[in-house]
């Protein structure tokens, strides 16, 4: 008679396919994706819609590779690795798919807090004012429709991921969705209506996967207006969360001892990034301010 | 924790959270984790995702109950009945895992015996819930791969919240779905560290690592280490403590993070005896109802955020917390205070220092062993029990039932229950019934998630169903009084279709605006002592009616 | 499976009639007992994919999605209002943003291609008349500008030149394959089909059976018509090994490329056909469940090919014992509203399932992972209709007619200005020269000749000696595409033309990956800039960027519609019939 076993204990070996990589062969564990291959590679890959706690999308396309046999350039961040793959990271076409990604967005997009696209950008020598002042923009009103968070979609690169984490990635609350199309897409409840009056409960993880801050918790929009946010003062503690018993890990950003924003890792095995609202907002009470002791 | 000890030896949840994701069968009873326990929830989405099909056995159609592919809505109180006759139906079929009773389990003629009479007819009008669905899910449990039950307070703020405990156990040992991997009894904790209280010998009969205080090898060992004599005879827990205050024998209290004069079942009477004491000591981080009481106030730290410690989940990870703010004021950590009472009675334990502590628990309590302060940073906490350094900790509990030998323990034991519904019974004059329950935003009094300013939090209101109001001319958010035998209060009403006829239901995070407490059950469980906050029996009244 | 919450907003009772009457009588949620409800992930997902008939039942009753109507429908299938919307709000013919202001139908006028030179004549005419005008992309009647769908309000859609009845360009019929019955044959009924040779090659195949089948298609060198040529018989092989129990056959009649109606020909005038050749997919790939999605502006042929289908099912050749073979088929039709994107193959399964028509990342391709998921084999109704012949003849004979690499015939669609615009049917390896001498030859001067339709690239006359085969235009750099070949005289304005193609684009891209999204914005504002200045002087710094710009959409949009955005307008650049110098 036998139960059955925890997987990790069977001692299944882990298989893998080897693929090039500008030129190196790359060991990648089956089911692993070129973008996993780049990584084991040490080869720095710029992503935008990608983040290891979501289906992949692939719809940003910055972080494409070229595939030798491919009529056109794929996303390394979904395609599974196979064996005798043989890729370039570094090509004229993949640099000029790469900059022109960043330029597209740039020329459209409010990027000023994307700290990592604006980097890439300039390594890419995407021009973004070559299109002209005329070129069209997002040109949408900041909402701020409560406390915990705004939403600034100047700022949206239309990366999917609040829509995943909010989706069947995580929450399964599907308070928001893509609504529209083409350039005037848009992230948004139905029919647009204010948050609070949507299936919205407010955990946050759309927040915490925006890779462009055009999703932003309300403590850090409050200090950026007040010019007041200063990340490198910051400390980030990692504790447990007091509201259940679930054990979820929170990481406690803190300026002036003063909590600011709370995250959690995204490789921690209990939460995946994720929190809910007690544990993204509920802390207010240990704020000095307001504590009664 | 007492009914899974009684059975399994080990008051912890028995599975991994990674576990609920690659199960068959959930069983989600009377437990609204989406809302109570929404990361958890995350880990069964998953496992819904992957094809496991799920019941939800709640008197309410619950937020939870609305992602099953089966809603089950049993009477309140009627779990030992529901369970006896999923028990019955199992065996009547003969779906039980005759290999694995005969093995791992002993009393099973009895529990036969006992579960006789609950037929599906009989069950389902114990229940409420139609037969077919009974039978349903009896099957499902039975003949699936692996399955989890998993509870919360729906099952045991009840007055014989330990036979609920049992009833559920009784299935998981009829169908072998325990000690293996996907497949478990799983009650989920409601504060970060009622697991971590537990192993740290927070309850009346025990020493950490679950060791009882009157084994006398086991007290020896920490008698050793602290260099004092301990007492013997196990403490009593805070119900028989209020009694003890009642009959004059218990006159000096210290609170630790506790607010029994908002949170016990029946606030009258908690109040009361408090207000009786000789001395009542409390140390919070609140100026609570029961701080606003004390002789004195200590105030703390908080611990999750202004210290540093360990906690322990529902799937029994230690992990560690960590200071991230200084405490404001005279404010000081837990530890701080206990050294300094400690030396103003004469004994100096030096400077506390949270690391060492821990490493003298490792020594005393060998499912701690394994875990070095180290390990539980670099390994994102670990699973007891971890008894060594090389051990990986534990996903899942009691693999022994399935070793050949047992591994040396005696069989696993079946519980002979029968049903006895709510110790309140409905009556002319109390004729609804009134369950009690968490929001997603919110928790326990709201002295804590009260702090922020939540856009989806709507206060305490008396949900019922529309049919019942109306009937009794009442409008959907109309103030109505709400009466039970113990008190009165008057709250508004909300209309609210995913619970039947009959039944009510409200939060209890707002004191402040609806004392609840004056109206929920005194009746408490002996073994566990929990109270039966989910069964009470009220009236309602409109306003003018009771003006005239 | 979502935490569901709805607005107070109600439907009316007309809204729930309407949708009723689609949904017929299974619901997400069962609500069996007081104390038991029956729900769950898997049966809404089963019924997900009703979400766009009934969108379709709420436009159609009151003139948009209303915020009842959503709510109403969201609760019967369970689909979170936040996703319906997303979905609504993708598709052309639904309008979300208020109540319109009428209680008439909607004419749409299309503004591309040939319809063009006349759409703002015939919008005033709609106007004066007291209609309300919509304008639209090419609503695929391009042989009869300026083409006009008039999109109903509790009745039905309607196309206003009625094609009955049809007169084929080619009539005596010499050499026809797949148009053969068109025009000979009643569309309404099954025994004129039959008495026009229909249903022998089922017979045929299901007596061959499936392996056999597979290998004549296979020799026959058959390949999809859609534009990427895939080899129809790998992809049904791939389809028949493909494991899993559930396998679909899909239809794709979503013709919305600029410039094509061949499709709609076929649909309108020898649905049975089609009826026919699915079924002898299903019987040789092993699928069970047959899909025709047809674009939402051709009622016309929805009606004829729904009136097949019924006739097919009474007469036992679709339904649990297909034709007496013991195998199990049948069809749903759905309706698309209004998206070109909803042609792409995965976009397409994306929208039948009820969710926003973007297209999927492949691999995995449909033969293993299609519609739900499941493997599909999708080919649209010119491919499918070789299939015919090819049965019928065997691969030998069928490889008779075309060339060594182009196998068979190609339907092309010709428009513009051509004596005989229409849908004829030629060997592969047929001249441009020739073909335009058949549609009766150029009206005018000849300007430039589209092929491929708007994702496909302009050519001039040096071109018309060119064979039209798959591998001449590919060396050519150019594109048989869907088989369009859409003629501009010297009076038309290629600028305007080329800035409407971009505008084309901008409109329909999904949005979903930033290539496209940007790009085609990018590349219509450039475009509008240089229409604004008649057409001339594109400065090099600007021609760099286009260039720029096409090379990026082609390399890395996800899907065909942004690889083929620029190709185009690049071509006109590159052959000089735009932007030069003055």
């Amino acid at each position: 008679m036998t139960g059955t076993m925890n997987p990790s204990e069977v001692g299944v070996s882990i298989r893998t396919v080897t693929i090039s990589i500008d030129d190196v062969d790359v060991k990648v564990p089956e089911g692993g994706t070129v973008l996993d291959g780049c990584k084991a590679a040490g080869i720095d890959t710029p992503t935008l819609c990608y983040s290891e706690n979501l289906t992949p999308v692939n719809v940003c396309r910055v972080c494409v590779v070229e595939l030798e046999g491919s009529r056109t350039l794929i996303p390394s961040c979904s395609r599974p690795a196979e064996e005798g793959m043989v890729i370039h990271t570094d090509s004229g076409r993949v640099r000029h798919s790469r900059k022109m990604v960043l330029e597209f967005l740039g020329s459209g997009v409010d990027l000023s807090q994307a700290d990592d696209m604006n980097s890439w950008s300039e390594h890419y020598g995407a021009d973004p004012d070559r299109y002209g002042p005329a070129a069209e923009k997002i040109n949408e009103e900041v909402k701020i429709q409560d406390d915990l968070y705004i939403r600034d979609y100047d700022k949206c690169v239309l990366c999917y991921k609040c829509v995943e984490a909010c989706g069947d990635d995580a929450q399964h609350t599907f308070a928001i969705s893509v609504s529209g199309r083409g350039f005037a897409a848009r992230i948004s409840t139905e029919f647009d209506i204010a948050l609070p009056d949507s299936a919205c409960v407010y955990c946050g993880n759309c927040v915490a996967v925006c890779p462009t801050n055009a999703l932003q918790f309300k403590t850090e929009w409050d200090l950026r207006e007040a010019a007041n946010w200063k990340p490198e003062e910051q400390t980030v503690t990692t504790t447990v969360c007091s509201y259940c018993g679930v054990g979820c890990n929170l990481e406690m950003h803190v300026q002036d001892n003063t909590i600011v924003k709370v995250t959690s890792p995204n490789d921690h095995s209990v939460t995946n990034g994720n929190l809910c609202i007690k544990g993204r907002f509920g802390w207010q009470y240990v704020q000095p301010t307001i504590t009664t002791r | 924790m007492v009914g899974l000890a009684t059975v399994l030896g080990a008051g912890g949840g028995t599975s991994s959270y990674q576990e609920i994701e690659e199960t068959d069968v959930i069983l989600l009873w009377g437990s609204n984790a989406r809302e109570a326990h929404p990361i958890f929830f995350h880990h069964l989405l998953k496992g819904i995702d992957n094809g496991a099909t799920m019941y939800a056995v709640d008197p309410r159609r619950t937020s939870s109950a609305k992602f099953a592919d089966v809603w089950l809505g049993l009477e309140v109180g009627s779990d030992v009945a529901l369970a006896n006759t999923v028990a019955r139906e199992i065996i009547a079929a003969d779906l039980h895992n005759k290999d694995f009773v005969a093995h791992s389990t002993r009393g099973f003629d009895r529990l036969k015996e006992a579960v006789e009479p609950y037929t599906l007819e009989r069950g389902s009008e114990l229940t409420g819930v139609p037969a077919e669905a009974i039978r349903e899910m009896a099957h499902a449990y039975a003949t699936a791969e692996t399955a989890q039950i998993l509870w919360t307070l729906g099952i045991t703020e009840h007055h014989n919240a330990v036979d609920n405990v049992l009833a559920l156990c009784n299935l998981a040992l009829l169908t072998g779905h325990v000690g293996c991997w996907g497949s478990g009894l799983v009650p989920l904790r409601g504060q970060n560290n009622v697991q971590g209280g537990g192993d740290m010998g927070s309850l009346p009969d025990q020493l950490p690592g679950f060791q009882k205080v009157n084994d006398d090898v086991a007290r020896a060992k920490f008698e050793a280490v602290y260099g004092v004599e301990l007492n013997p005879n196990p403490g009593i827990h805070l119900t028989l403590m209020f009694e003890a205050m009642e009959r004059g024998e218990m006159k000096a209290v210290y609170v630790i993070g506790e607010n029994p004069a908002d949170s016990e079942a029946d606030i009258h009477h908690a109040r009361k005896m408090l207000e009786g004491l000789d001395l009542l000591v409390v140390q919070d981080i609140f100026m609570t109802r029961t701080a606003e009481m004390a002789d004195v106030v200590l105030p703390a730290a908080i611990g999750w955020v202004e210290s540093n410690g360990t906690v322990t989940s529902s799937e029994r990870r230690v992990q560690r917390v960590r200071a991230a703010v200084t405490p404001p004021g005279e404010a000081r950590d837990d530890i701080q205070i206990i050294f300094d009472i400690a030396a103003r009675m004469g004994h100096d334990w030096g400077t506390p220092d949270a690391e060492q502590l821990w490493d003298e628990l490792r020594t005393l309590s060998p499912m701690h062993a394994g875990m070095s302060w180290d390990r539980l940073e670099s390994e994102g906490g670990l699973q007891w029990p971890c008894p060594n350094m090389d051990h990986p900790g534990s996903p899942f509990l009691h693999s022994w039932l399935w070793a050949d030998d047992l591994e040396g323990r005696e069989p696993a034991p079946f519980s002979a229950l029968v049903h006895q519904g709510p110790k309140e019974q409905l009556s002319e004059k109390f004729p609804l019934r009134l369950t009690t329950g968490r929001a997603l935003d919110s928790y326990n009094t709201g002295v804590q998630s009260g702090g922020y300013n939540s856009p989806i939090r709507y206060g305490d209101a008396l949900d019922m169903n529309p049919a019942d109001a109306t009937s009794m001319g009442i409008q959907d958010g109309e103030k109505v009084q709400v009466s039970s035998a113990r008190g009165t209060v008057e709250m508004a009403v909300r209309y609210q279709p995913d619970i039947p006829e009959g039944l009510t239901f409200t939060t209890f995070h707002f004191p402040e605006l609806v004392d609840v407490n004056v109206m929920t059950s005194d009746a408490w469980d002996k073994r566990s002592g929990t109270a039966e906050f989910k069964a009470a029996s009220i009236r309602v009244d409109k306003l003018k009616a009771v003006a005239l | 499976m979502a935490d569901l919450k709805f607005t107070d907003a109600v439907a009316s009772s007309g809204e729930r009639a309407a949708v009723e009457a689609v949904l017929g009588d299974e619901r997400a949620l069962v609500f069996e007992h007081p104390r038991l409800v029956r729900g769950g992930t898997r049966r809404r997902h089963r019924l997900r994919h009703m979400l766009l008939p009934a969108l379709h039942a709420l436009q159609n009753e009151a003139g948009w999605i209303s915020k009842g109507g959503l709510n109403y429908v969201c609760e019967e299938l369970q689909v979170p209002p936040a996703e319906a919307y997303g979905v609504a709000s993708f598709y052309e013919m639904f309008r979300v943003d208020a109540a319109p202001n009428h209680d008439g139908p909607v004419t749409h006028v299309c503004i591309d291609g040939p319809c063009r030179a006349g759409s703002t004549e015939a919008i005033a005419t709609v106007k004066a008349a007291g209609g309300h005008v919509h304008e639209s992309p090419c609503l695929g009647q391009c042989e009869r500008p300026t083409a006009v769908f008039i999109q109903g309000r509790r009745g039905p859609d309607m196309v206003a030149a009625d094609a009955d009845p049809f007169i084929r360009p080619q009539q005596d019929g010499t050499g026809l394959r797949l148009l053969q019955r068109l025009g000979v044959v009643d569309p309404n009924s099954l025994d004129s089909y039959r008495e026009h040779g229909g249903y022998v090659a089922l017979t045929k195949a299901i007596t061959m059976g499936p392996d056999a089948v597979l290998a004549e298609l296979s020799d026959s060198g058959l390949s999809g018509r859609g534009g990427a040529a895939f080899p129809t018989g790998f992809k049904w092989s791939a389809v028949r090994d493909a494991e899993g129990d559930t396998k679909h056959v899909v239809a794709n009649c979503d013709e919305s490329e600029p410039g094509t109606f061949k499709d709609r020909t076929i649909m309108e005038n020898d649905p049975f056909s089609l009826i026919e050749a699915m079924t002898i997919a299903a019987v040789t790939t092993g699928s069970e469940n047959g899909w025709i999605y047809i674009r939402g502006e051709y009622p016309l042929a929805t009606a004829r090919i729904e009136n097949a289908i019924d006739q097919a099912r009474s007469a036992g050749l679709l339904g649990d014992d297909v034709a007496g073979s013991g195998m199990t088929f049948d069809i749903e039709v759905r309706r698309g509203a209004g998206a070109y994107i909803c042609g792409e193959e995965t976009a397409l399964f994306n929208s039948i399932e009820g969710f926003r028509g973007e297209p999927r990342n492949k691999p995995p391709f449909p033969t293993t992972h299609g519609l739900f998921n499941q493997p599909t084999a999708i080919n649209n109704p010119e491919t499918l209709l070789n299939v015919l012949p090819i049965v019928l003849e065997g691969a030998q004979d069928y490889r008779c007619i075309g060339t060594e690499g182009s196998p068979g015939t190609r339907l092309f669609c010709l428009s513009g200005a051509v004596s005989t615009p229409g849908t004829y049917e030629m060997p592969f390896g047929t001249t441009l020269r020739e073909l335009l001498t058949l549609a009766g030859g150029v009206t005018g001067e000849l300007q430039a000749v589209l092929l491929g339709g708007a994702a496909g690239s302009f050519v001039t006359a040096a071109s018309l000696d060119m064979p039209l085969t798959l591998e001449d235009t590919r060396a050519a750099g150019t594109t048989l595409g869907s088989g369009v070949v859409m003629v501009f005289d010297t009076a038309t304005d290629l600028t305007d033309m080329c800035t409407r193609i971009a505008e084309f684009f901008k409109n329909e891209s999904c949005g979903q990956c930033v290539p496209c999204r940007v790009g085609a914005v990018r590349q219509h504002e450039m475009m509008v800039d240089l229409r604004s200045k008649n057409g001339v002087g594109l400065a090099p710094d600007k021609r760099q960027l286009h260039a720029d710009m096409n090379s990026a959409m082609a390399d890395a949009s996800i899907c065909g519609l942004g690889h083929t955005a620029g190709s185009a307008v690049a071509s006109a650049l590159a052959l000089g019939l735009i932007g030069e110098s003055s």
